[in-house]
């Protein structure tokens, strides 16, 4: 039985509507599931709320990002014309600070954008082109028309038989085990 | 739903002009927009099109070669004139890349259902305007080869660039924007690039389309930090693209040449570029729908929104043209004084009218219900109202120039054929791009398409 | 090496050994080679001295540059104007490389052995400057060159030459070209065939020996004016031994008037010199005394040193001019009576008249109410008056101003006579005549032709190119043997047998007098470039001492003129100084002979007629610089034409005729002007011409400017505007009469190159005027309508400001000195080696003068606000529209340099930093930062930054590699350049100071501009030093600076010009 169970990686109902998915969610929720995920092919509301996702890193990371752009964006026009080559450029002061805005500004929009992007691939783990989903024939419809729900064998209330037998009782479109390799 | 709603979006205005088509489900948008890319056979017409633009690039890319060879001498350019076309078409390029940014940031924020079939291709169309503005700065300089010199690099001399002058700011408003414009567009293309992916039908496809969909799953994790991120890309992009226009008009309002030494600049150069920008997205959405059959998700309702749109801009244009008028006549300074009268009677006026006719007088007509349904007559309004923004610019850079503080070095521009080429060669670049992306990518957002089916069926 | 040790470096220069150590130089290293020797061995074995010529030379950069030129005919025509001309240099340079390698293979070998032992005195690096004299018709102006490594790249004025003081003119700055001119003849030729010189000696020999049976029978000799000693005892010479032979002197641009008038008046030819400093009041009838004629640069001093102003308390002297057309002197007059040329004479009799000399004129009553006046002013100061005639104007009236100086009592004071400067005055229209008579009575057998071009020059009713070509009636030619010696192969070298190619006053010895009779010594600069020799060298050839070289006839004359005391010291003080000391005439006493009332009635000149005049280009005069580029490219001083010359007509007689001009969009006001073409028939001859409206100029007159049209000039001067001569007979050499039927339009028009073609300042506070009156009573008026913009509005208030504390160099310009005369625009070329681009890019706007000199129109001389009447903004600032005022305005000029403004605007918005301020406030160009944005031209409210558009510089011609200033980048394409203050003086001054570790004392530097500029109205120097020259003018209350309100703050400020009007003409 344990060698059996190793090859899988959870087990995954399709829905046909958004309705019963976040219904199902609530269900294994209810029946003591944690390691589970859903697979949408558009953001639905509800869903994250019912796994219980709570807030993500994405904002901090991306106010750390605009934050480092546009200090350090200013900071470097004020060396590069006050300490590494002063000049008098038209009787300007060496630190003309508003003339230094607009590149400041350009930084932290930068930096705050690249941050944002990267960091959420980043905390997605994306890029990843493999994952055991992708091994259920019918997933091609998880980027176009149905939805999913797979509870993973992670999870400690997980059992092969008991679990398939809880998401049949859900009335999905379908059921599958999904297997590592 | 009605929450972010504006009062214009009423329930039986939804009903005559809806945002979506009847009837359609999730999987009907999918394959609609998908087949466009996947499965339908590329039509001649393409081809025609793609051949037309293609050589027009080719011109481009001449033209820049000779200019490369000769110097910036080839074009009309002079002592006192020092900007001519290039930097005209630059601006006008520039503000064409605006309605893209500007339609998907801050109608998202504002959660305009509507912008949702239009954001892609206003998008792309945003990225290739940009990509034809780049251009001329770079060329325009008199020696290109030199101009890594306005980029930060530790040159071995210990110089830097000259950060008070605003065409550095420009280098790196331009290339934020261009970097941010396409991240926001990327983002937003990955999970459509995923449903290529499984709905592409040859190896090759699958494999292009699964690398670039960088194994997007649709995880509801993945989406919920998808979202956040997409969210603040949208926050970060509407003060940036407010603030590339901005930026540009501080070429011009930072100098002190008469005609350009104005305060009302940056927010008339932005309420143009937005004005500019829709046009450019109407003339390119009215042939696009046609020809692929998109009226069920490109609707009247939106061509409506964006004429109305492109009228307000217009007004907000309009009052700077006349607050430029006022001020120079308040303030009593001669060379203000002067200007207006160079404009209304100088040897430029002509263009002057003809401006105030593109962008002032013309658009009034989008005031009526009919006009504005009348598909035929929005694309000649849009292609008209482009026209007035480039002569805008033309009046701004070049006549601003010929006659500004010194009587005796006063002088007049002439556009060379090379002027030309180039001009219309970053046409036909931009139009080849275009040609590319609408067959090889979506031009039209499946998933927010699927939300939008979502939401309608709601009700 | 030989003319190395043989040239003493003048002393003026800091740099300069003391002159003692030149006598050290006589020792036997540097003694003095004998020419002959010299020749006769480069003759025989000039072909080994050929081949080893090139390999000495194979290290030679220069030279491997000619090698390695690829085949020119094989350069592409590029889709230019300015492109064309390179290749064609490319062309030439080749055609060098080919044809004339030994002629320039020479050139180096002297220059390649001095530094394997170096001349004394030369520092590499350190330039030299060396006294020479550049001969001018009747005039010479003394001149000291700049020297690199031998290669001659500047000229500057001779501070103790009495023609110069120091000064020079545009011609004279310009001469530096012409001796690089690639399109120099180079060798000498026979029917067109390369001959050495040992050939044409023969032959000259073999002619002389002819010659001597027939005492010369049929020998002729056409001349200039020849003021050189040497060349006139040559030419004595000649006449002894050929008592038969007959010598003709031609000088087209030069009237007879003045000489015949002298005659006229004294019964002898008499030469006048002026005093112009000593006159409260000048009359100028027709005279541009300050730009052209003998002793221009020096009068133009004296005459500015009474208009410099310290205070409102100083007085200044008064001009009056009457004159047909516009000119620099008429210009900068303070009142002016355009009148045709005809009316001129009339006014000269009825001022004569007036002053009971009796005879009468007749006189339009406006123009004899004006006169009324200026007989009152010149009466109220007796013996401190003086008139003057032109050059071009009549005998009469030239006769007529000597009596009435005569009888002013301004003989001694403001004028005295000598004996003539030119070493044979004759009457050159006779002269000429008399030759052309001859050639076609068969009485000429031999004819020299000598550095003039009369088949160019001569009237066209005389026809000399028929009396040298071959005649079909009697089946030859009509001379035998024509040797023609002259700097291009032009149009009259074409018909002649022999011609040799003439050698550059920089390139041979040769002496000349100036205006006042000083002789000095023309000293070569460089041995001949090509293979070419001095007027001397041939006319020796016919003298009993052929082999003499020009060195030797030079001291032989001095020798023995001065034959006692140590000759080898007068000799290297007189090289030295550059004049031949105590040389200069004594005043004469000329008794005048001359009654105007016994003159015949003057013909009338019926106001229905058009009145063509004849007059020398002001670029390039007789056509003689036609291939200089400098000077074609040279805004001619009142019209701002460059590159052609143009039918000159009045505004009135514009409208009349219908003629005008558009601007087109391509240049526009600065750049392009489409003209009118007109037919102009007149003296049996046609000529088809673009037509100029020309404000100022007299009602009814047409001014057809000499000098254009050339056939053969060289590539730059070759069809190049109209050619004036062919309308010009001997009848009618400087005025034709004619209805104004014989104006015609073709209906075509022509573009032409115009610099400045608004002439209105739209009240703007550019160039400030006002009368002398005025300034006593507001010595403030300059700053009437200044608007300065308050600090604190600055977004940097209260942060400190840059503190120049050591140098903050400034410059003042005198807009009262300043009469646009060029001098400072073509020094300025010559010194920053500017480009010249060609007319397809003055169209377009492109010239590249670092300094331009601005022309306005005033209606009023009165400061009603800056600019004056026609600048209220009501005028279109455009000649061809009509108005009034355009009749006779009073003309200012402007130089415009870089303003060096402290709060830059071009450095704020240039976005690499190519352009910063230095520590002495110098608004520095980096050339190698700039990647041409032009954002600096365009944020420059003075528009004095000026862009390579193109390539416009000429990498590849040889020649102008040896002309540059090696001391100045020379800038290649798509890089902004702009006047620098000539920073490469300021550097140099600064480190000789720095050596001496004292301050840079004032007049240390002098940039390039104010060193030409005669009447000195440019002033460099310290701002922080109170007592330099600079500071004391900045603190005048004339000072201002263009445009205040625009918080610029330039360094280069300007003085309120100040004219002095008299009352009575002011109310009336």
């Amino acid at each position: 039985m344990e060698q059996h169970r190793s090859h899988i990686y959870g087990v995954m109902a399709e829905f046909d509507t958004p309705e019963q998915l976040i219904h199902a969610v609530e269900k294994a929720r209810a029946a003591g599931y944690h390691r589970m995920d859903a697979y949408t092919p558009f953001p639905v509301e509800g869903v994250a709320h019912a796994l219980g996702l709570k807030r993500n890193h994405v904002p901090l990371i991306t106010l750390l990002g605009g934050l480092a752009g546009g200090l350090g964006g200013f900071y470097f026009q004020y060396w590069a014309n006050v300490a590494s080559f002063p000049e008098n450029i038209g009787g300007r002061p060496l630190n003309s600070w508003p003339a230094f805005i607009p590149v400041t500004f350009e930084m932290t929009v930068l930096g705050a954008a690249l941050c944002a992007v990267f960091g959420m691939l980043a905390l997605n783990r994306l890029p990843q082109p493999h994952h055991p989903v992708f091994n259920v024939k019918r997933f091609v419809h998880a980027t176009s028309d149905r939805f999913y729900l797979c509870i993973e064998a992670r999870d400690p209330k997980f059992h092969l038989m008991e679990t398939l037998r809880f998401l049949q009782g859900l009335q999905p479109h379908h059921v599958s085990e999904v297997t590592d390799a | 739903m009605s929450a972010g709603q504006p009062p214009i979006d009423s329930p039986e205005i939804r009903r005559l002009t809806p945002v979506l088509g009847p009837g359609h489900t999730f999987g009907s948008v999918t394959d609609k927009i998908s087949s466009i890319v996947l499965t339908r056979p590329t039509s001649y017409g393409w081809y025609a099109g793609f051949a037309l633009s293609f050589g027009f690039t080719g011109l481009m890319t001449i033209a820049i070669g000779w200019l490369f060879i000769k110097g910036v001498g080839i074009w009309g350019i002079n002592i006192p004139i020092g900007w001519g076309f290039a930097i005209v078409n630059f601006v006008w390029w520039i503000g064409i890349g605006h309605a893209g940014t500007l339609i998907s940031a801050i109608l998202f924020l504002l959660n305009q259902k509507w912008r949702t079939s239009i954001n892609r291709f206003a998008e792309a169309m945003t990225l290739f305007a940009v990509a034809c503005a780049g251009i001329f700065p770079l060329i325009h300089t008199g020696r290109p080869w030199m101009a890594f010199y306005m980029f930060p690099y530790p040159s071995t001399m210990g110089l830097w660039p000259q950060f008070r002058s605003p065409l550095i700011w420009d280098v790196f408003a331009v290339s934020t924007y261009g970097t941010v414009s396409l991240l926001f567009w990327f983002v937003g293309l990955i999970p459509d690039l995923a449903t290529l992916r499984d709905h592409a039908t040859s190896k090759a496809k699958q494999i292009i389309y699964g690398m670039l969909a960088l194994g997007w799953r649709g995880s509801v994790r993945h989406w919920h930090r998808y979202q956040s991120a997409y969210l603040l890309l949208a926050g970060l992009a509407t003060p940036l693209v407010l603030s590339v226009h901005t930026v540009v008009s501080f070429d011009f309002a930072i100098a002190i040449v008469p005609g350009w030494h104005t305060t009302i600049f940056p927010p008339y150069f932005v309420a143009g570029a937005i004005y500019s920008g829709f046009a450019m997205v109407l003339s390119i959405a009215i042939p696009l729908r046609k020809a692929y059959g998109l009226e069920d998700f490109i609707t009247m309702r939106h061509l409506d929104n964006m004429a109305k749109v492109m009228l307000a801009t217009g007004l907000i244009v309009a009052y700077g043209y006349f607050f430029e008028f006022f001020l120079s006549l308040y303030s009593g300074n001669k060379f203000d004084l002067f200007l207006v009268q160079q404009r209304l009677h100088g040897p430029y006026s002509h263009f002057y009218f003809a401006l105030i006719l593109c962008n002032i007088l013309l658009p009034q007509t989008l005031w009526s219900y009919k006009l504005r349904h009348n598909v035929a007559f929005l694309f000649i309004m849009s292609l008209i109202v482009n026209t007035g923004m480039w002569l805008e610019r033309f009046v701004i850079v070049v006549i601003s120039l010929t006659r500004d503080f010194t009587p005796s070095a006063w002088g007049r521009y002439q556009p060379t054929f090379w002027d030309w080429a180039t001009f219309t060669g970053t046409i036909g670049f931009f139009v080849m791009l275009l040609f590319l992306f609408v067959r090889v990518l979506p031009a039209i957002s499946i998933a927010e398409m699927r939300e939008l089916v979502a939401e309608t069926s709601e009700e | 090496m030989k003319r190395m040790s043989d040239q003493a470096p003048a002393k003026h220069k800091e740099d300069r050994p003391a002159p003692d150590d030149h006598l050290d130089q006589a020792s036997p290293t540097h003694r003095p080679l004998d020419l002959p020797a010299v020749r006769a061995q480069l003759q025989s074995k000039a072909g080994k001295q050929y081949w080893r010529t090139l390999e000495e030379l194979a290290g030679d950069p220069n030279f491997e540059e000619l090698l390695h030129r690829e085949f020119p005919r094989q350069a592409p025509s590029e889709w230019d104007d300015a492109v064309d001309r390179r290749d064609f240099l490319r062309l030439m340079a080749a055609s060098l490389a080919l044809a004339g390698l030994s002629g320039c293979g020479r050139a180096p070998e002297q220059y390649i052995v001095p530094y394997v032992k170096q001349p004394d005195g030369v520092v590499p690096g350190n330039p030299q400057f060396y006294a020479t004299a550049m001969p001018f018709g009747a005039d010479a102006i003394g001149l000291l060159v700049e020297s690199h490594e031998g290669r001659p790249t500047k000229v500057e004025g001779n501070p103790d030459h009495p023609s110069s003081l120091g000064s020079t003119n545009a011609f004279a700055q310009a001469s530096i070209l012409s001796l690089y001119d690639p399109d120099r003849a180079q060798t000498v030729t026979k029917a067109g065939e390369i001959q050495t010189w040992s050939q044409f000696l023969d032959a000259a020999q073999a002619l002389a020996a002819t010659f001597r049976s027939t005492r010369g029978e049929g020998l002729r000799i056409l001349t200039g004016i020849i003021n050189s000693p040497i060349l006139a005892a040559d030419l004595q010479t000649i006449l002894t031994l050929y008592p038969s032979a007959k010598w003709h002197q031609w000088e087209p641009a030069v009237g007879d008037g003045t000489r015949e008038g002298a005659k006229l008046a004294f019964g002898s030819y008499v030469n006048t010199v002026y005093r112009p400093e000593n006159a409260d009041v000048i009359l100028s009838l027709d005279s541009d005394f300050l730009a052209s004629g003998p002793g221009n640069v020096r009068y133009m001093r004296d005459f500015y040193k009474r208009r410099k102003l310290n205070g409102p308390g100083d007085a200044m002297n008064r001009l009056y001019v009457v004159e047909p057309t516009p000119s620099v002197t008429g210009s900068s007059a303070d009142h002016r009576l355009p009148l045709r040329s005809a009316d001129v004479e009339q006014f000269a009799r009825a001022l004569a008249a007036k002053l009971g000399l009796g005879g009468s004129g007749k006189l339009a009553p406006d123009a004899d109410k004006w006169l009324d006046a200026v007989v009152k002013d010149l009466k109220k100061y007796p013996r401190r008056t003086l008139v003057l005639a032109g050059e071009q104007q009549s005998a009469e009236v030239h006769a007529l101003v000597h009596a009435v100086n005569n009888a002013l009592g301004n003989v001694g004071i403001t004028l005295y006579y000598t004996e003539p400067a030119e070493a044979h005055p004759v009457n050159h229209l006779d002269s000429l005549r008399e030759l052309c008579v001859d050639i076609d009575h068969g009485k000429v057998s031999a004819l020299l032709i000598l550095g003039v071009n009369p088949v160019y020059t001569a009237p066209h009713d005389f026809d000399f190119a028929a009396k040298l070509r071959f005649d079909e009636k009697r089946k030859g030619k009509r001379i035998e043997t024509v040797i023609y010696v002259s700097p291009h192969f032009d149009e009259t070298a074409q018909y002649c047998d022999w011609h040799v190619a003439e050698s550059h006053y920089l390139e041979a010895w040769g002496d000349a007098r100036a205006f006042d009779g000083t002789v000095s010594v023309v000293q070569p600069l460089i041995a001949p470039l090509y293979r070419t020799h001095s007027l001397h060298d041939v006319l020796a050839a016919f003298t009993d001492k052929p082999g003499l070289s020009a060195y030797d006839a030079v001291r032989d004359r001095l020798k023995a003129a001065n034959p006692s005391g140590d000759f080898e010291k007068f000799w290297r003080k007189t090289l030295n100084d550059g004049v031949v000391a105590g040389t200069a005439f004594p005043a004469m006493n000329a008794s005048l002979k001359f009654n105007p009332a016994s003159l015949s009635p003057a013909k009338e000149s019926s106001s229905g007629e058009l009145e063509f005049l004849f007059r020398p280009d002001p670029s390039i005069y007789d056509g003689r610089f036609a291939n200089n580029g400098w000077l074609q490219e040279l805004p001619k001083p009142v019209t701002k034409l460059t590159w052609d010359n143009a039918a000159l007509v009045s505004p009135k007689t514009a409208q009349d005729l219908k003629v005008t001009h558009s601007i087109p969009s391509r240049g526009g006001e600065h750049g392009q002007i489409l003209s009118d073409v007109v037919d102009i028939s007149i003296s049996g001859s046609k000529v088809t011409a673009a037509a100029w409206i020309l404000p100022g100029q007299a009602e009814g007159v047409v001014v057809l400017p000499l000098g254009y049209g050339r056939k053969k000039a060289g590539y730059t001067g070759t069809n190049k505007g109209f050619n004036a001569y062919a309308v010009r007979a001997s009848n009618a050499l400087w005025a034709a009469n004619a209805p104004s039927s014989v104006i015609r339009k073709t209906g075509d028009d022509y573009p032409l190159a115009c610099t400045q073609y608004h002439f209105n300042m739209e009240g703007r506070h550019i160039l400030v005027s006002g009368t002398l009156d005025e300034y006593h009573n507001n010595p403030n008026f300059a700053h009437e309508h200044e608007e300065l913009p308050p600090r604190e509005l600055s977004l940097y208030k209260g942060e400190a400001e840059f503190p120049y504390a050591r140098n903050k160099w400034a410059m003042a310009i005198d807009l009262n000195s300043c009469n646009g005369c060029n001098a400072c625009v073509i020094a300025c070329q010559a010194e920053n080696n500017i480009a010249v681009v060609g007319k397809d890019q003055v169209m377009r706007g492109r010239e590249m003068h670092w300094i331009r000199i601005d022309r306005y129109y005033t209606s009023t001389l009165s400061a009603t606000g800056p600019g004056g009447g026609l600048a209220s903004g009501k005028s279109t600032g455009d000649p061809s529209e009509y108005q009034p005022a355009l009749d006779n305005p009073d003309t200012f000029f402007q130089p415009v340099p870089c303003q060096q403004c402290e709060n830059a605007p071009c450095e704020q918005v240039c976005p690499v930093g190519a352009t910063v301020h230095s520590a002495e406030g110098l608004n520095d160009m980096v050339y190698q930062r700039c990647v041409g944005t032009r954002y600096c031209s365009n944020n420059c409210p003075y528009k004095v930054r000026r862009f390579n558009f193109l390539r416009f510089q000429d990498w590849e011609t040889p020649q102008f590699k040896l002309m540059r200033n090696p001391e100045v980048t020379v800038r290649s394409r798509g890089v902004m350049e702009k006047c620098s203050y000539c920073v490469q003086r300021i550097d140099k001054a600064r480190i000789d100071a720095d050596k001496k570790d004292q301050p840079v004392p004032d007049g240390a530097i002098i940039t390039a501009c104010e060193q030409a500029c005669p009447s000195q109205a440019i002033v460099f120097g310290n701002a922080n030093d109170p007592n330099s020259r600079v500071a004391k003018l900045r603190t005048q209350q004339r000072n201002y600076q263009i445009m205040p309100e625009l918080n610029s703050r330039p360094r280069t400020t300007y003085l309120a010009a100040v004219r002095n009007p008299n009352p009575e003409l002011e109310n009336a």
